[in-house]
């Protein structure tokens, strides 16, 4: 039978890039997927691009190109990427110009665009999924508005003979479907398959997860070279069946425990996992050893798509403000407590305007609260930290003033301030027809 | 005994929802986790943090719970004023819970 092997270059857009490089030269791959697009970033994107209409791709771009795209075109391995963002055509064109520098003829390059639906989310009243709440009460302050699109615009330009196809918002596990729905013609209605690709998909796209990143913990789940993890490869059969593995000799480890923690990773129902191509069911999955890192996936299934989209709107929610200083040595806990005492007590006084404010003792509570870190044990350093959220960038950096000023004002031996305030683009989700979205394709040929 | 001493556990975050997967370190004694790793017993446990409810999935295929916590990120990760903005460390904190020995 058949067997297609597809590579995960990237798990988020900052992830390393050798790994990927490693795939291209000896992982004996069809097809690199870099998955590069958080919740947020294509807010920040947008932010970037209106600012400058050449910008809003990923920032690393080109430096993922520069390390990927000869190899890749000597041997015929087809990249698909969301590492355009906000700007997928601005993205398809600054490769077109790497490709060029690095004198390579005759690659075609597509752009997915229309999942930017801001327009449509600004014209109509949807409701805020997480709060209930209408669109309307944040439509001022909206910055961006993008559909998970599924894998339809991605096999278009594979059938279109694309060597290099970059989108902005697609769903994380279409990337990884739509080559196997070119390859293997699978009927985009055959909701099993669909749910076995789905599986395929979710399992690669956080890269290094899977081959043991993110995973060790000393003495009871231990992975071996770390440093030099390998990215992970699915060798996918006609009839959905794939094994994941890695290139020999890489660092990390394919383990049973590594799949079934990736499996899992940012699922709600496990019967339900929606995407734009399909209601995954992840129930029936069964992870089965047939080598050396080497785990065979079976058993995804599905039920047919949803009648909407998911839209992720990002919207300017407020701004916040931080500051931070150290204690050390006997007593450092009480004067940390103390300092936390006087930066509050400050805000009050001088009157500062925020809506929520958060004080934390860095090696005491800060991470979950009082009642998981309950200990005896006084540890030898503190980092007092104090951050607010204000409605304009004012009264934010006044937060970061008042930790600061503890320098010759607060308790004993405070070090190492630092003070930030940032503008805080938030996300909510709703929910938009199909009908109301439609993909475009654009092409960049040298 | 420590939950650690049982199972695994990673986890994720949707918005303003957390997900933690329970995964037992052998298929077999997944029926302990099913037994004491209850919704209640994770409501209870994150209790300083999670504003919401908690639902509870199964997995018997692979020997795994996932837990899914709604309100427990402070707003979710572009919102929160966490230092753990994502609730990364919330499946390690989970391993610390007591699992009554089987008789």
């Amino acid at each position: 039978m058949r067997t297609i092997r597809i590579g995960s270059g990237a798990g988020y857009s900052g992830d390393r890039i050798e790994p990927a490089v490693e795939l291209v030269e000896k992982g004996d791959i069809q097809y690199l997927i870099f998955e590069c697009l958080a919740e947020r970033t294509i807010a920040i994107a947008q932010q970037a691009k209106m600012k400058d209409p050449n910008a809003g791709y990923d920032g690393l771009l080109a430096q993922r190109m520069e390390a990927v795209l000869l190899g890749c075109k000597e041997k015929g391995i087809k990249i698909i990427t969301n590492m355009g963002a906000a700007n997928p055509i601005a993205g398809a064109q600054k490769i077109k110009e790497i490709a060029q520098q690095l004198g390579i003829s005759g690659l075609k390059i597509a752009a997915v665009t229309g999942d930017d639906v801001v327009d449509v989310v600004r014209g109509g009243e949807y409701t805020i999924l997480e709060t209930g709440e209408k669109l309307s009460t944040i439509k001022d302050n909206i910055v961006s508005a993008n559909a998970y699109l599924g894998t339809r615009p991605i096999v278009e330009a594979l059938r279109n003979d694309a060597d290099v196809i970059i989108t902005g918002r697609v769903a994380d596990p279409a990337l990884f479907m739509a080559p196997l729905l070119y390859e293997f013609n699978w009927s985009e209605e055959n909701w099993d398959i669909m749910g076995q690709g789905t599986v395929i998909g979710h399992l690669l796209e956080c890269a290094g997860q899977i081959t043991g990143g993110y995973f060790a913990d000393p003495g009871y789940k231990d992975v071996q070279g770390l440093a030099r993890l390998g990215f992970p490869i699915a060798q996918v059969q006609e009839d959905g069946t794939f094994v994941i593995t890695k290139v020999p000799g890489s660092g990390g480890n394919v383990t049973l425990a590594t799949c079934k923690e990736q499996l899992l990773y940012e699922i709600h129902n496990p019967a339900a996992y929606i995407t734009p191509d399909v209601v995954a069911d992840f129930t029936g999955v069964a992870f089965t050893q047939v080598g050396e890192n080497e785990i065979q996936v079976t058993g995804g299934k599905g039920q047919p798509k949803t009648e909407s989209l998911k839209v992720s709107i990002g919207y300017v929610d407020s701004y916040m403000g931080e500051g931070q200083i150290s204690y050390a040595g006997p007593g450092a806990v009480n004067r940390g407590k103390l300092a936390l005492e006087i930066v509050e007590e400050r805000l009050k006084l001088i009157g500062v305007l925020y809506q929520e404010l958060k004080l934390d003792l860095i090696g005491i509570d800060s991470l979950h609260g009082s009642n998981l870190s309950k200990t005896d044990h006084e540890p030898y350093e503190v980092r007092a930290r104090v951050t607010g959220r204000t409605q304009n960038m004012k009264e934010a950096v006044r937060i970061g003033n008042e930790v600061e000023t503890l320098y010759t004002n607060g308790p004993a031996g405070g070090g190492g301030a630092t003070k930030s305030a940032k503008q805080v683009v938030a996300m909510v989700s709703a929910l938009v027809p199909r009908s109301l979205i439609n993909y475009k394709l654009h092409y960049e040929v040298i | 005994m420590k939950l650690r001493e049982l199972a695994h556990s990673r986890t994720g975050d949707k918005g303003n929802i957390s997900n933690i997967s329970v995964i037992a370190h052998d298929p077999a004694q997944y029926p302990i986790l099913e037994k004491y790793v209850t919704a209640e017993v994770v409501k209870e446990f994150f209790a300083e943090i999670v504003k919401g409810d908690v639902i509870r999935y199964t997995l018997p295929n692979i020997g795994a719970l996932n837990f899914v916590l709604y309100s427990a990120l402070g707003g979710g990760v572009t919102r929160t004023l966490s230092l753990d903005a994502h609730g990364k460390g919330l499946s390690s904190a989970l391993m610390n819970l007591e699992i009554p020995l089987e008789e």
